[in-house]
């Protein structure tokens, strides 16, 4: 005996969303973004400030992860020296697939201001980069821009990685 | 005929200077008789030669022989009461006379005062390490060598501090370019990937306004968006009349309408 | 997916297995308590440590090698990037030394807003230590509350320069902006709020069980090896040195301004702890002497010396001379005369001073800038021996070492 009967066509409609897997998938991804705790140089201070107080990351769902395992972006922040820039390569390796890399600040992009020996030009000579952030050093709300604007791509993106892979540089 | 470029200094130089400038000089007062610093080179003299001494923006200069930085530094902290070193390094004067300029920057914690000791050691000459006198010149020693490649002897790990380790050249020297020379350039392609990737990768860009129009994965199109990634080339490069370049750009050769009113 | 590369499995080099029983842990240098880039190769016995070998480099940047190709003023925003979390104190130390080199008076009032600069910069540094020191140790709530407060001094700055890390709030010879409207009364609000924030810290951190158990006895320096080792600042004075800077060899206004300098001869992490909290306090009653201060100046802001330093953009715009004389200073730079000058300061973290040796061309010949952080980073190969492993954060931490300074 049904006791409650519930008339779906006529009220709030069936208990049931119609979705592509992909749009499912990335929806998932999309809002439990857990950045790497990358912080290199200055910009890791900001980057630290928009995970703090008064710009607050987590609301989000953005929660820094000490372990490039636990980690879906790397976020860059800061000049990448060349004898580090061997071990952003293999923290990268590290991170598990789905992976996303922001690059934070004019250093990270293109070497910035320091163009000199001990300098990697640009982390994109290593590692693929997705977003890159302009700024010396980038605001907090830039940041939280860039990842706002890595939640787009990745709404884009097919949730099928081998499909949606660029050719990802070596 | 091509400027000549010395090579022994490749660091940023004036592209003008007048003829008969003559660049003024920092003045050195002379030790006052009595004053701590007097007592200080007095105390010193007693042990050690010392071949100049002068004070120079409140600070006392010291230029003694290379060989005896050691005894130097121990008198002075021992006799003097200079029981800290708060830096030390060297200056390149290779392209000059061939020798390296060592100073040590010492303070005295009582009465507030600062002396530099100096030294010269020719090229390929190693000084006495001083980290049994101040621990903090175990770190200082390593990146003098590192930077300079000057030799620190009885040094308890010299090894390279700031650079890594398979590092090729001293960056410090003047010779040493400020971009690097090729070995740094490729650095961190050789060692993640390999020498066979110097092509995939590239060279880098030392150029900070270089905009390659062909590129679309790094630079925004001009005129028209092509999608991410597109190859073109000039030769197959789409005609768009709605090019906006076109219409805000001036053609200087056309004339102006007003001068033709004139004429 | 991604192509496999060239890296070989890390510390192929390293022997895990040892006979004697030891184990060698890696630490860094991406790691959240390195504060950077600190790489350690720790030797362990159990617990405890038995040998430490701090590797730094991994920030350097060649910023001295980039002096050598600047002109003195191309250089000043360069010095931003070496202490981050205090930049005005850096373009102080580096403006200091030049201006020492070619003896320039700086007008009052630009004196003025350099002690304030400095100061306020003090205490953004003390409010990210403790900040960041109580995160390492596991307290997160000291951390949003320090933040919070390090925001309004940031808000300060950018009132100030525009930029809330890297100001260039200095230039050589003065300072480049009066004071905006309101500034200072913002600057009272923010320090009449402070000491009741920074005793917010305190009880929630000096009194607490955990924080205590954590610091006390942790990190011991003697006197002596605090000297030996080079430390300065709070790294000094926590080991019963008292010997500042702003006291010893006064710059600018600190000779005029009434102060205390807070030392503790507990040596120990705790001692340090106490001393940056009543440093900041001490900062906040320095701010409060110089708001009226300022009001009794003259509005010159940057030093007459058409040598060296360029005139006010009024001079510039409507004298030909003073444009004859910038159009030079801007494009060949200025000429320090020949010799060599080291100018200490007390930056937040110790030490700070630029030894500059000037050949007469509009480029250095040399800079070494003298980084209080390097030799604290030193001192931890010996500090580390005998502690437990748990307590290294703390140790690190305690010290304070930004790593932009340590590499250069």
């Amino acid at each position: 005996m049904a006791q409650h009967q519930v008339n779906y066509a006529s009220s709030a409609g069936l208990p049931v969303a119609l979705t592509t897997v992909d749009h499912l998938v990335n929806w998932g991804r999309s809002n439990s973004l857990w950045p790497l705790t990358y912080g290199l140089a200055c910009c890791a201070i900001e980057m630290m400030a928009s995970g703090a107080s008064r710009y607050d990351f987590d609301r989000m769902g953005t929660i820094f992860r000490a372990s490039p395992r636990q980690a879906d972006v790397m976020i860059l922040a800061g000049t990448l020296s060349k004898k580090h820039s061997e071990f952003a390569r293999r923290l990268y390796d590290q991170m598990t697939e789905p992976k996303w890399v922001i690059s934070m600040g004019s250093c990270a992009n293109t070497g910035g201001m320091f163009n000199t020996y001990a300098t990697v030009q640009g982390v994109d000579r290593i590692i693929p980069v997705d977003i890159y952030l302009p700024g010396c050093a980038p605001r907090p709300e830039t940041l939280q821009y860039a990842m706002m604007m890595l939640q787009k791509k990745i709404r884009r993106e097919s949730a099928n990685m081998n499909k949606n892979t660029k050719q990802r540089m070596v | 005929m091509r400027k000549y470029t010395p090579k022994d200094n490749v660091q940023g130089k004036s592209y003008y200077t007048d003829r008969f400038w003559v660049a003024p000089r920092v003045p050195s007062e002379a030790i006052e008789v009595g004053s701590h610093f007097d007592e200080v080179v007095k105390a010193l003299s007693k042990e050690v030669t010392i071949d100049d001494a002068f004070v120079q923006i409140g600070q006392l200069r010291i230029v003694v022989d290379a060989g005896e930085n050691y005894k130097t530094l121990q008198v002075l902290r021992d006799a003097c009461g200079y029981k800290m070193c708060s830096e030390l390094s060297a200056v390149d004067y290779l392209a000059q006379d061939g020798e390296f300029e060592i100073f040590y920057q010492m303070l005295n914690l009582d009465e507030a005062k600062r002396v530099r000791v100096v030294c010269r050691i020719k090229e390929g000459e190693a000084v006495e390490s001083i980290v049994p006198l101040f621990k903090m010149a175990n770190f200082a020693e390593r990146e003098m060598f590192d930077m300079f490649g000057i030799k620190v002897n009885n040094h308890p790990y010299l090894k390279r501090i700031l650079m890594p380790d398979d590092w090729e050249g001293y960056p410090l020297l003047k010779t040493y370019p400020l971009e690097g020379d090729e070995f740094a350039s490729w650095y961190e392609v050789d060692k993640i990937f390999g020498k066979e990737y110097r092509e995939i990768v590239g060279p880098e860009n030392r150029d900070p306004a270089r905009i390659d129009r062909y590129d679309s994965q790094r630079f925004s199109r001009v005129g028209y968006e092509v999608p991410f990634g597109e190859k073109i080339d000039k030769e197959n490069e789409k005609e768009n009349p709605i090019e906006y370049s076109e219409t805000l750009l001036v053609d200087y050769n056309a004339g102006s309408k007003i001068l033709e009113k004139r004429r | 997916m991604q192509v496999t590369n060239k890296l070989t499995p890390f510390f192929e080099n390293l022997n895990f297995e040892r006979d004697d029983n030891t184990m060698v842990i890696n630490f860094g240098p991406q790691h959240p308590s390195a504060h950077g880039q600190l790489r350690l190769v720790l030797e362990l016995d159990g617990e405890l440590v038995v040998k430490a070998y701090p590797d730094i480099g991994y920030l350097h940047r060649g910023i001295e090698k980039m002096a050598e190709n600047m002109t003195y003023n191309e250089f000043l925003p360069t010095t931003d990037r070496l202490d981050y979390i205090a930049s005005t104190s850096n373009n102080y130390a580096y403006a200091l030394s030049v201006e020492r080199l070619i003896g320039l008076e700086v007008p009052r009032r630009a004196q003025v807003i350099r002690t304030m600069l400095l100061e306020l910069n003090r205490i953004i540094s003390h409010l990210f230590f403790v900040a960041t020191h109580a995160l390492d140790v596991g307290a997160m709530s000291v951390f949003l509350y320090a933040f919070r407060e390090r925001e309004f001094a940031m808000d300060l700055m950018e009132d100030y320069c525009g930029a809330r890390l890297t100001h260039s709030a200095v230039r050589i010879g003065g300072v480049p902006l009066d004071l905006p409207e309101g500034w200072l009364e913002n600057l009272a609000t923010f320090i009449a709020k402070l000491p009741e924030e920074v005793k917010t810290y305190e009880d929630l951190l000096t009194e607490n069980r955990i924080w205590k158990m954590r610091l006390e006895d942790v990190g011991v320096i003697s006197a002596e090896d605090a000297i030996s080792w080079g430390c300065t600042g709070p790294m000094l004075r926590g080991s019963g040195v008292e010997y500042d800077i702003r006291k010893e060899e006064p710059y600018e206004l600190y000779e005029e301004l009434n102060f205390e300098i807070p030392i503790s001869d507990r040596c120990d992490s705790y001692g340090r702890y106490l001393l940056y909290m009543e440093e900041m306090r001490q900062s906040g009653k320095i701010l409060q002497q110089l708001i009226p201060m300022y009001g009794k100046t003259e509005p010159q802001l940057m030093a007459h010396s058409p040598q060296y330093i360029s005139a006010p953009k009024e001079e510039i715009m409507t004298q030909n001379y003073a444009l004859m004389q910038h159009f030079v200073l801007v494009t060949q730079g200025m000429r320090p005369p020949v010799g060599e000058v080291y100018a200490p300061t007390e930056s937040p973290k110790g030490e700070l001073g630029f030894y500059i040796k000037s050949e007469g061309e509009p480029y250095a010949y040399r800079l070494k800038c003298r980084a209080p952080s390097f030799f604290h980073t030193g001192l931890l190969q010996e500090l580390l021996v005998g502690t437990y492993i748990a307590d290294v954060v703390t140790i690190i931490g305690s010290t304070n070492i930004v790593f932009g300074e340590v590499d250069r």
